[in-house]
């Protein structure tokens, strides 16, 4: 019998194959895995090799049927992948590609015994060497054998031992507690006093009271080299990647340049050497990520001190999987480091492998690149205003852009668009006034340093303070001096072209020069100003290539002539953010292929390195661009104006329609007027007044008095918003007039006052949402979803249950007439998303209002197209294309339920964001979701809960702290819990309630009081496995107490429910729910029931 | 601004760009290299003598010129193209910049041209000679590139090799001769750090000058040029063959070849670029190798005794060769690196082992003639 540990590619191919996804987006573990995931789908395919994927996130491609051969969304975890390992029995398990949630739950399973038991072989990189790599002990000792230099630490356990290290290390000095996650307790100290606080915080931290003490290495360069290996020992290096941001900011955070552009080739080659030997020495067969540090100066390090001379480097860390950066390497390249990692696992040698981009030459080759990729992370701070915006060792970007030229400014500049905050260029000076602009890393650093070279601060004085490497302040400064000569001198041909060739923008260029971008835009094309648009081929041109993959430049040369035939181009959604996540993607994906399929050639235009849709065989043919007016327009121009479809790339392609149409360029599916009626509150007002839908009662008010008198009218609770924001930012509900006065204060002092607030009365009901598809004559609706939560937490926040649990009859049915109503009123053609609140009416029947409706894609269609089975994105495009839903062999009304329960689950990344208050509310905060799908509503909840790690333990305490309005509510909930022999914790008015009801329960004390435990304690302690908390109102005080409470709570890394409706839900998953559910191949739940068998 | 500056391809096809390094004009055989970086050591590379060199990477000059990136004595190119020179070098060895490095030694230089492009003319059409002039017109290039000798018609050796012999190091233990066809630095370094005691040898040396100071091995260099005009070298190490262990390395494999009966052809447009895949055909193994050539071996002809060991992954061309009855190993790339991967320097170590038991036969075998 095989032993799971031992792998050798040189074995016999497997012939079934488990692959892990890496679960739902969060911080640190976005789309990149859902490409990688899809690519190795695709290689196994290829290698006539079964595919078994689990994933728990329904919003990716990987999990689609016609990518795997079977499909399981389902929790990722030791219980549930046993239960489908018994069931399919792989015969091998590839662990490489799911991220490090993919790469944990294998090695938990090989230590579980699960794989022994079921003769499971792991393939690609062996778990010894995967263990050798994350392991730090076990790291360290390897690269000592090798004589590969690492950072000097010390691990101590005690204050005083700290005290001896730090003094041998010297300040400043970085603090690593052990065995915590994710750089918990950690930090960076610049004195002794803040490393005093670190390390006692930090061996406090440590379960094991043990902290390393290490060598700071701030300042140093930061680069990583992307690797290949093979099982037969050939590896190759895809390319490296220099951090714009020294060392201190993790790679995830930081600007990233590929190429590296400051190393020499004895640098590279040193380092490119160390990572070959490296990966050679731990037997690495796959792809993997080494970073290191390298000391930019001899004053840094000293490496010929003592007359011994060591290396100027340090290996920072090695990532035995694809990762973020693998894929930004294979975007960067054309090298599709996933799909031969996967190849490699299944056998293959590098020599063996073709390189599809060339169609001549094989993978075993190191790309040669003829341009510059910058990549800029996308923050989450326009969200979270209040957030802690400093960038450290811990990463925060949700997403990130990627931009592609000849010049590094153009790079840059473009990925600045990319990035869609509000339109921003390099020229923006919104950043606040502070001295640590650019010392300290943060997300605006960027601008910072622009305003400081304008002020005219010399590049060393900068590169001093912030440890950024003078080149890359020297092609800063470029650029200011490039604005300079636009202000100051006559824009004519050559300066035009000048700053096109630094990537200037028109709006930009306008800006400087006293025109409107438009203007800008006639001028260059009238002076012949175009870009054109070169190939990423992998070897520098020196090959005739194949890819259809390009970005544009101001050069001579074209290589992308307009594509031959029918054809149109779906705009992406790029960069991943809050609010707008792969779901996007995966539609545009969608449309792509459904094109493909109509017969069309499929143009795919994304900003987004980490994604399917910029795969270069996604689409027939990929553009790399900023994904605003002049790039799609550019892009349009180059082939020939062919029509564009805005439906599918979120509100990035939607905010699209509008000036394309203006532009008279044509826009396939609902058209821009339609949009524009939707999107315009008074103009959407007037249209469900018109066909006769309710909406609820409010209205735009100016200042405190027509807000006060407009809420009397409607009756309290409210719910506000400023009149032109999406995304329900600074959206908030409202119980009482003090409450509304100081929010319209607090808008007027925002610098809001002028523009209308938006107010509307609050309907507690239930929220219910359809996505339909309409042609202009029939509406279909595949699916209803009802939320858990009751209306005021975001549609993106709140779980959804396909089908409805609790809609009657009648409301379903008015809930598919007021859909098909709207969809005609707006004569949209392919997609809408409409959401409803259905309030318990008196006496007459309840009523059904109409929240909003968007005639796009919504977040939804990845999971209702997987629940239902219905192509969703496929049968819109042919709308699009001019088949109507009847020529498809569709019809109008709703499609016919599913035998099976799916719920959809957010999922936050709180942990990384320090200082956001984590409750639910109607401006959203999840960065993904995952689905649980089973029989039975109460087993797909747990299911759900599972797969979001909501999951309460089957035994254990909780803490409950919950505000006047749910109290009641919350009565049987703490029934349900005493009954399941939890223990109780509660604040002082929540533990009188319990008590009044004849439960045991233990109060705990405020923060404030000196009694403990107080509320925080309990957390932090470990003596509470859940908490409940549900926010009261907008009272300072209590919104407080319960912040730290909930922050705790995140940091303890344990459940908290902060709507009353997911903690009823939670609990009944607990008591019902995890007994029953079973584990089944996705297209098996939708199948009908096989005639029940009796238990 | 900068003054205006062309590169003219004989095909008549123009690019205009700026000037910098020297003012002037200079004609050679077109040729673009993909390694993105190391743009210093191609400069000083002598097997680039008599070309125009284009850097298919766009960035160039970003950390500046230092001494020891110096591959040899002089700057060998004959012109340089880039996208773009940086004049704001940032690395800690950095001297100055690419501009004046090639100012000062009287090389042209030029920029803002659409390098892809024209690595992609010279894909399709083959390398051509051209010129790159800031002094003329297209016509006046056109017409000086017509009187310019053609690269091929030139002995480019003759022109870069040492002309006298001379020690690089005195302290190793291992004597080696390195024939000096253009030689990069890092040959000799090298073998020096392998404890191998190296002198050059000018490119007409005789067999008796090289055998008389006894070396325990001797290195064909690379260097420019059509190997098939090296008579001379052919029929020196037809001579040495099988009398001492030979390395071959580019140009110096080429000539090996030739010596066993195989013919050199040119390709089209050359292997250039820190990237080339090269399988040993025993092994299964690949490596990433650092190539420069014009021309290579064709296997056909080659004698008894002689194998291809190893072959281009993209191409099939032959990378390598192994006598081993009498001592022989080549390769058609660049073991020393400099630029590029040093995933081959095991060559060296290879090599050197094969030195050191042929020692040791020779050291047996007289001892046991005298015994
Ligand atoms: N000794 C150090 N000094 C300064 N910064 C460091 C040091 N070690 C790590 N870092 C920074 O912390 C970041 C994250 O560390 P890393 O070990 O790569 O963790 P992760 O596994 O989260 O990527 C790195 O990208 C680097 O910028
Ligand atoms: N009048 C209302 N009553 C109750 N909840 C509402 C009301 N209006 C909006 N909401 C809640 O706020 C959330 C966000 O509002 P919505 O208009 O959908 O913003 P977005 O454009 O960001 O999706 C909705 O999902 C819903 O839960
Ligand atoms: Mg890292
Ligand atoms: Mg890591």
């Amino acid at each position: 019998m095989g032993s799971s540990t031992l792998s050798s590619s040189r074995r016999a191919k497997p012939a079934r194959v488990l692959i892990l996804g890496s679960g739902p987006i969060v911080i640190g573990q976005a789309a990149e895995f859902d490409y990688a995931g899809t690519q190795a789908c695709k290689a196994m395919r290829e290698e006539g090799i079964e595919s078994i994927l689990v994933n728990s996130n329904p919003a990716t491609i990987m999990t689609d049927e016609d990518v795997a051969d079977r499909v399981y969304i389902e929790p990722l975890n030791v219980a549930v992948v046993s239960r489908i390992i018994e069931r399919e029995r792989p015969d091998a398990l590839l662990p490489t590609l799911g991220g490090q949630t993919g790469l944990n739950l294998a090695v938990a399973l090989a230590d579980a015994g699960v794989l022994d038991e079921y003769d499971v072989r792991l393939i690609g990189t062996p778990l010894e060497a995967i263990r050798r790599a994350e392991d730090r002990q076990l790291f360290s000792d390897m690269l000592g054998k090798i004589g590969e230099p690492e950072t000097e630490s010390e691990a101590v356990s005690s204050w005083g031992q700290a005290r001896t290290a730090g003094a041998r290390l010297g300040l400043p000095l970085v603090i690593r507690p052990a065995y915590t996650l994710g750089g918990t307790g950690g930090g960076i100290a610049h004195d002794w006093q803040q490393f005093e606080q670190i390390v006692k915080a930090g061996l406090a931290a440590s379960p094991i009271t043990q902290v390393l003490v290490e060598r700071s290495l701030l300042g140093w360069k930061e680069i990583e080299y992307e690797v290949v290996r093979d099982g037969a020992g050939n590896a190759i290096t895809v390319c490296n990647m220099e951090n714009f941001d020294p060392m201190g900011v993790h790679t995830g955070d930081s600007i990233v340049v590929a190429p590296s552009q400051t190393l020499s080739d004895k640098d590279y080659q040193m380092l490119r050497s160390s990572a070959l030997k490296i990966i050679g020495e731990l037997g690495i067969e796959g792809g993997c990520n080494v970073q290191f540090a390298l000391a930019p100066h001899p004053t840094v390090l000293d490496w010929r001190r003592n007359g011994v001379e060591r290396p100027p480097y340090t290996v920072i860390e090695v990532n035995p999987r694809v990762s973020r950066s693998s894929a930004l390497a294979s975007k960067a390249t054309g090298y599709p480091i996933a799909r031969v990692a996967a190849k490699i696992a299944a056998g293959r040698t590098l020599d063996e492998i073709p390189n599809k981009v060339t169609g001549r030459t094989t993978a075993a080759f190191e790309p040669a690149l003829d341009y510059v990729v910058v990549k800029i992370p996308r923050w989450p701070f326009d969200k979270f205003a209040f957030g802690d915006r400093s960038l450290g060792t811990q990463m925060k970007a949700t997403g990130e852009v990627m931009a592609i030229d000849r010049t590094f400014e153009a790079a840059l500049q473009k990925a600045v668009r990319s990035l869609e905050i509000s339109g921003r260029s390099l020229l923006w000076d919104g950043a606040d006034e502070t001295a640590e602009g650019y010392t300290q890393a943060n997300d605006q650093r960027l601008w910072y340093l622009m305003r400081a070279l304008r002020d005219g601060t010399t590049v060393d004085a900068l590169a001093a303070e912030s440890g950024i490497d003078p080149w890359f302040l020297y092609r800063l400064r470029n650029i200011v001096a490039m604005e300079a000569r636009l202000r100051d001198e006559g824009l004519d041909r050559g300066l035009l072209r000048d700053a096109k060739r630094l990537g200037f923008g028109d709006a930009q260029i306008g800006a400087l020069t006293g025109l409107s971008g438009e203007e800008v835009r006639e001028m260059r094309l009238e002076l012949g100003l175009r870009p054109v648009y070169k190939m990423v081929d992998t070897c520098a041109g020196e090959f005739e290539a194949v890819t259809p993959y390009f970005y544009s430049t101001y050069e001579t040369e074209n290589e992308a002539l307009p594509q031959a035939g029918l054809k149109a181009l779906v705009i992406g959604s790029g960069p991943i953010r809050i609010g707008q996540g792969i779901e996007f993607d995966y539609a545009s994906v969608h449309a792509a292929w459904a094109l493909q399929k109509a017969g069309y050639s499929a143009l795919m235009a994304n900003s987004n390195p980490e994604t399917v849709s910029t795969d270069f065989d996604t689409s027939d043919r990929l553009y790399f661009e900023p994904l605003d007016e002049e790039g799609v327009r550019d892009i349009l121009e180059n082939e020939g104006l062919p029509p564009s479809i805005v439906q599918f790339g979120g509100q990035t392609a939607v905010n699209l329609a509008g000036p394309l149409s203006a532009r008279s360029l044509p826009i396939i599916g609902s058209s821009a007027e339609a949009i524009d009626l939707t999107e315009d509150r008074a103009r959407f007002e007037e249209l469900m007044r018109r066909i006769g839908l309710p909406q609820p009662p409010g209205s735009a008010v100016l200042g405190v008095e027509d807000a006060l008198r407009t809420a009397q009218r409607i009756g309290f609770p409210v719910l506000l918003r400023p009149s032109y924001v999406l995304g329900g930012q600074s959206m908030e509900i409202v119980q009482n007039e003090t409450d509304l006065a100081r929010y319209m204060e607090r808008a007027g002092a925002a610098g809001l006052g002028s523009r209308p607030i938006l107010i509307d009365k609050y309907l507690e009901g239930r929220e219910v949402e359809v996505d339909a598809i309409c042609d202009g004559e029939d509406v279909f609706i595949p699916g209803i979803m009802e939320h858990i939560e009751r209306a005021g937490v975001h549609s993106g926040d709140s779980m959804a249950v396909y089908p409805p649990i609790h809609l009657t009859n009648s409301e379903r049915d008015r809930v598919v007439d007021y859909t098909r109503r709207i969809g005609l009123a707006l004569d949209a053609r392919g997609l809408i998303n409409i959401q409803f609140v259905v309030m318990p009416g008196d006496g007459s029947g309840s009523l059904v209002y109409v929240l909003e409706a968007n005639p796009r894609a919504s977040r939804t269609v990845p999971f209702l197209s997987k629940v239902t089975g219905v192509p969703i994105v496929e049968l819109a495009v042919n709308i699009m294309l001019g088949k109507t839903l009847r020529e498809q062999g569709w019809e109008g009304g709703l499609w016919p339920e599913r035998d099976l329960v799916a719920i959809k689950a957010p999922v936050f990344s709180m942990a990384k964001l320090v200082g956001v208050d984590t409750h639910l509310g109607p401006e959203m905060k999840s960065t993904g979701e995952v689905m649980g799908v089973d029989r039975t509503f109460q087993a797909a909840l747990a299911k759900a809960l599972m797969a979001a790690g909501l999951m309460l333990p089957a035994q254990g305490s909780i803490l409950l702290s919950v505000a006047d309005h749910n109290k009641m509510e919350a009565v049987p909930i703490v029934r349900r819990l005493a009954g399941a022999g939890y223990r109780l914790y509660a604040t002082e008015g929540t533990a009188a309630l319990i008590r009044a009801d004849g439960i045991a329960v233990e109060t705990v004390h405020k923060i404030q009081s000196d009694e403990h435990p107080n509320v925080v304690e309990v957390i932090t302690e470990g003596l509470v496995d859940g908490v409940i908390n549900t926010p009261e109102g907008r009272l300072v005080a209590t919104l407080r107490d319960g912040f730290q409470i909930r922050r705790a709570a995140t940091e303890a890394r344990i459940p908290c429910f902060t709507s009353i409706d997911t903690a009823a839900a939670a609990v009944e998953a607990l008591v019902h729910g995890v007994a029953t559910y079973t584990v089944a191949p996705l297209p098996e739940y939708r199948e009908p029931r096989a005639a029940s068998v009796p238990a | 601004m900068a003054e205006g500056a062309r590169l003219v391809l004989a095909d008549g096809t123009v690019f205009e760009g700026e000037a910098f390094g020297a003012a002037g004009r200079a004609s050679g055989e077109v040729v673009f290299i993909t390694s993105m970086t190391g743009y210093q050591e191609a400069l000083t590379d002598p097997s680039f003598a008599g070309q125009i060199l284009i850097m298919t990477y766009p960035l160039i000059g970003n950390y500046g010129v230092n001494p020891a990136d110096c591959e040899s004595s002089r700057i060998q190119v004959s012109a340089f193209v880039v996208r773009e020179e940086c004049r704001e070098p940032s690395h800690w060895l950095s001297e100055g910049t690419v501009h004046d490095y090639l100012a000062v030694n009287n090389i042209v230089g030029i920029s803002g041209i659409d390098t892809r492009a024209l690595t992609r003319r010279l894909r399709s059409a083959g390398v051509m000679m051209g010129i790159v002039t800031s002094v003329d017109t297209p016509e006046e290039a056109l017409a000086h590139l017509r009187l310019a000798p053609q690269y091929g018609s030139i002995d480019h050796v003759a022109a870069v090799s040492t002309r006298d012999s001379a020690a690089w190091n005195r302290d190793g233990s291992i004597p080696i001769a390195l024939l000096d066809l253009g030689v990069k630095f890092n040959i000799p370094r090298l073998l020096e750090q392998r404890g191998c005691a190296v002198t050059l040898y000018p490119h007409d040396s005789m067999a008796e000058e090289i055998l008389a100071t006894n070396p325990a091995g001797l290195v064909v260099s690379p260097g420019p040029g059509d190997p098939a005009m090296l008579d001379h070298q052919t029929s020196l190490l037809a001579e040495l063959a099988g009398r001492l262990p030979i390395l071959g390395i580019c140009l110096g494999h080429q000539v090996i070849g030739r010596v066993f009966g195989g013919d050199t052809y040119k390709l089209k447009f050359g292997h250039r670029g820190a990237n080339h895949p090269v399988r040993d055909v025993d092994s299964g193994r690949v490596y990433i190798t650092s190539q420069n050539h014009g021309y290579a071996l064709d296997g056909e002809g080659l004698g008894e005794g002689i194998e291809v060991k190893l072959v281009h992954l993209n191409d099939g061309t032959v990378e390598g060769l192994k006598h081993e009855s009498r001592g022989i190993l080549t390769i058609q790339y660049h073991s020393e690196a400099s630029p590029g991967p040093r995933d081959s320097e095991y060559i060296f170590d290879e090599y050197l082992d094969m030195v050191r038991e042929r020692a040791g036969d020779t050291r047996r075998e007289l001892a046991r003639r005298i015994a």
